[in-house]
């Protein structure tokens, strides 16, 4: 495999709903191993971006591909298997169920023969552990609900979800915005580690700091187009902060305040 | 996907697992691990139920004789809660059940009498009519994207309203249809569907004075009716695909959260299309059961077992908001039942109580369902 092909290149993506024009042109690349971030103000157009990427929405128009290959999805299916993992913000899990039904979950091992075929739950609970501990997350019990997890525990087992099963590219949706300090610093720690495993990432945050923090390249939307794409070496946090806010507005508001917003 | 289980290729150097591990491994208490157990609650209820009449009623219910009279109610509306819990357990209601099995007993009745059909041939053509049945219910609720409740609320009027309206119209204007069981015949297939099982033990038991008998030899009890083997069968096969296969692992995250399902490739439309389906099936059978073992069919059949299932089912431990619940505590559930809806004839009390003792127990299994929820996800 060609290692300089990028993992996603998406070029002049159009997204129309009806007489809504939630994209008008969007280009932009993800390569292996390194985390490329969409910012963007409320709508921007990353979610829409996010959801043609994960085979929720088809394009209207444009390039869409995958490792050098045009691609068409037709359910979030097609994009998982196509190495596409997506980890939404609130969606990610299901709190009522156990950490290991939730991590197998869509995609659990099974062993005999029908119709006594059933979930291979040993091998489950072996690899949940194993996984967990990856992490660093201390959890003892794979059978605990997730519900009793924190949240930055919880965006770290769904991640993790998406690595074991082959991801390519890893989407996440917003994944520190719910967080607090210490468990924000615990999920940007392990976007370092699984983009040092050689894969890309596509990290969506509405907040600069997180972004450049772990960020490679920084792709800003606004209102439905790429504003254009950075390196890190290239940019600043200020600059990139007023980008993504459209610029003068928030400084007049940052200066009013006494301070940056 | 055949293969599911090959991990990524190694992404970091593994940790000595194993050590760390047992170290780590928490010592989770067996009162956690209880109370973890949706159906705890039921179970706690049957033996506060069963303490309660073996202290208040008559001895001989608790003979061979009456337990059988305690789970024969109890087997017939079993079968629909159980059904109806893993509805539920998939984040939907199913308000039909009742009307469909007045319905599909009808239907059953028309295709022996007025068909003149053989037995089989009428029981696959029954389930088969009730597996559309639920389908469409199924689908009408996934593709209208309404609350389950009130779409299958109008089917609880239609299939009751169908039902009247078939028996005057296939009898002639009567609200009752006699000679099922004399058109269906004898044989292995209506033995399956009525009268009593393991015949030969009771006959041995009896023979060798381990269970009462009459002077002639002839067992007290000559068998367990077959709802009883049904309802035992169908609660240990549901557990089974509940807790241990890839479907019971799909039901819980249909019921659980729909889109995160969705969004990990879990089927959830297909899921709950086949749980519409399984309990309209359950409907056909308890009405098979019930309509060969009384020989008739009329459009009172049925009539408020939606709501006995749906009580049965929260009392075993589902949650109204589904995601949650078992099938072994509907189960027992269906027990509490048939318990003290026969247990109050064994003792001084007024039957009708059995209603107030009907609303008491669902409002404490809700409220206790709803406690032990806290506990399982540390929400608060």
């Amino acid at each position: 495999m060609d290692q300089d092909v990028p993992l996603i290149e998406i070029r002049n993506l159009v997204k129309h709903f009806g007489s809504v024009i939630a994209l008008s042109g969007v280009s932009l690349t993800v390569n292996r191993g390194e985390v490329m971030c969409l910012l963007g103000d409320n709508g921007a157009g990353k979610s829409t971006l996010i959801k043609t990427l994960a085979g929720v929405h088809r394009p209207t128009s444009g390039d869409f591909l995958v490792e050098g290959r045009p691609v068409s999805f037709t359910s979030p299916r097609d994009a998982l298997d196509a190495g596409i993992a997506t980890v939404y913000q609130d969606l990610a899990m299901i709190s009522l169920m156990s950490v290991t039904r939730n991590f197998f979950m869509g995609r659990e091992p099974v062993k005999g023969v029908w119709p006594f075929r059933r979930v291979d739950f040993d091998h489950c609970d072996a690899v949940t552990r194993e996984e967990m501990q990856r992490i660093g997350i201390d959890v003892r019990d794979p059978h605990q609900a997730v519900g009793t997890l924190s949240g930055g525990e919880r965006q770290c087992v769904a991640i993790a979800r998406a690595v074991y099963f082959g991801a390519k590219v890893l989407i996440l949706d917003e994944p520190t915005s719910a967080l607090g300090v210490a468990q924000t610093s615990m999920v940007l720690k392990y976007i370092h580690q699984v983009r040092q495993k050689g894969l890309g990432v596509i990290f969506i945050t509405h907040n600069v700091r997180h972004a450049y923090a772990v960020g490679d390249r920084f792709t800003v939307l606004n209102r439905g187009k790429t504003l254009g794409t950075y390196d890190k070496a290239g940019i600043q946090i200020d600059e990139l902060q007023n980008l993504m806010a459209g610029g003068k507005e928030l400084q007049a508001v940052s200066a009013e305040l006494g301070g940056m917003v | 996907m055949v293969n599911t289980t090959q991990p990524t290729a190694d992404l970091s150097p593994p940790p000595a697992v194993k050590q760390i591990q047992d170290e780590r491994l928490r010592d989770v208490s067996l009162v956690t691990k209880i109370m973890r157990r949706p159906e705890l609650g039921a179970l706690a209820g049957l033996v506060l139920v069963a303490i309660f009449f073996v202290s208040t009623a008559d001895a001989s219910m608790f003979t061979l004789a009456g337990i059988m009279n305690i789970l024969s109610p109890a087997a017939q509306l079993g079968i629909l809660a159980i059904a109806a819990a893993l509805l539920m357990i998939g984040g939907e209601f199913d308000l039909s059940i009742g009307s469909m099995v007045a319905f599909t007993g009808l239907i059953f009745g028309a295709f022996i009498t007025l068909n003149s059909w053989p037995l089989l041939l009428a029981i696959v053509a029954t389930f088969g009519l009730a597996a559309l049945l639920g389908g469409l219910n199924g689908q009408i609720v996934i593709r209208s994207r309404l609350p389950s409740f009130i779409v299958t609320l109008a089917f609880l009027f239609i299939l009751r309203g169908l039902s009247l309206v078939g028996l005057k119209w296939a009898t002639g204007g009567s609200t009752q249809m006699r000679g099922i069981g004399d058109q269906a015949g004898e044989g292995l297939i209506r033995e399956l569907f009525s009268g009593v099982a393991f015949e030969g033990v009771f006959a041995w038991l009896a023979a060798n004075d381990l269970i009462g008998k009459f002077p002639n030899g002839t067992p007290t009890v000559t068998g367990v009716p077959v709802s009883i083997v049904w309802f035992v069968g169908f609660a240990l096969l549901a557990t089974w695909i509940l807790l241990r296969t890839r479907a019971g692992n799909w039901i819980f995250a249909a019921g659980g959260d729909p889109n995160a399902a969705r969004n990990s490739g879990v089927p959830v439309d297909r899921v709950k299309t086949a749980l519409f389906m399984l309990t309209a099936f359950a409907a056909a059978l308890v009405a098979v059961l019930t309509v060969l073992d009384a020989g008739s069919t009329d459009a009172r059949r049925g009539f408020q077992k939606e709501f006995e299932a749906i009580i049965a089912a929260v009392i075993g431990g589902c949650l109204l908001t589904g995601g949650y619940g078992s099938a072994i505590g509907a189960f027992f559930g269906a027990i509490i039942f048939g318990m003290v809806s026969i247990g109050l004839t064994y003792t001084r009390f007024d039957s009708d109580w059995f209603q107030v003792f009907l609303g008491a127990m669902l409002l404490l299994a809700v409220l206790f369902n709803n406690f032990i929820r806290r506990k399982v996800t540390g929400e608060r």
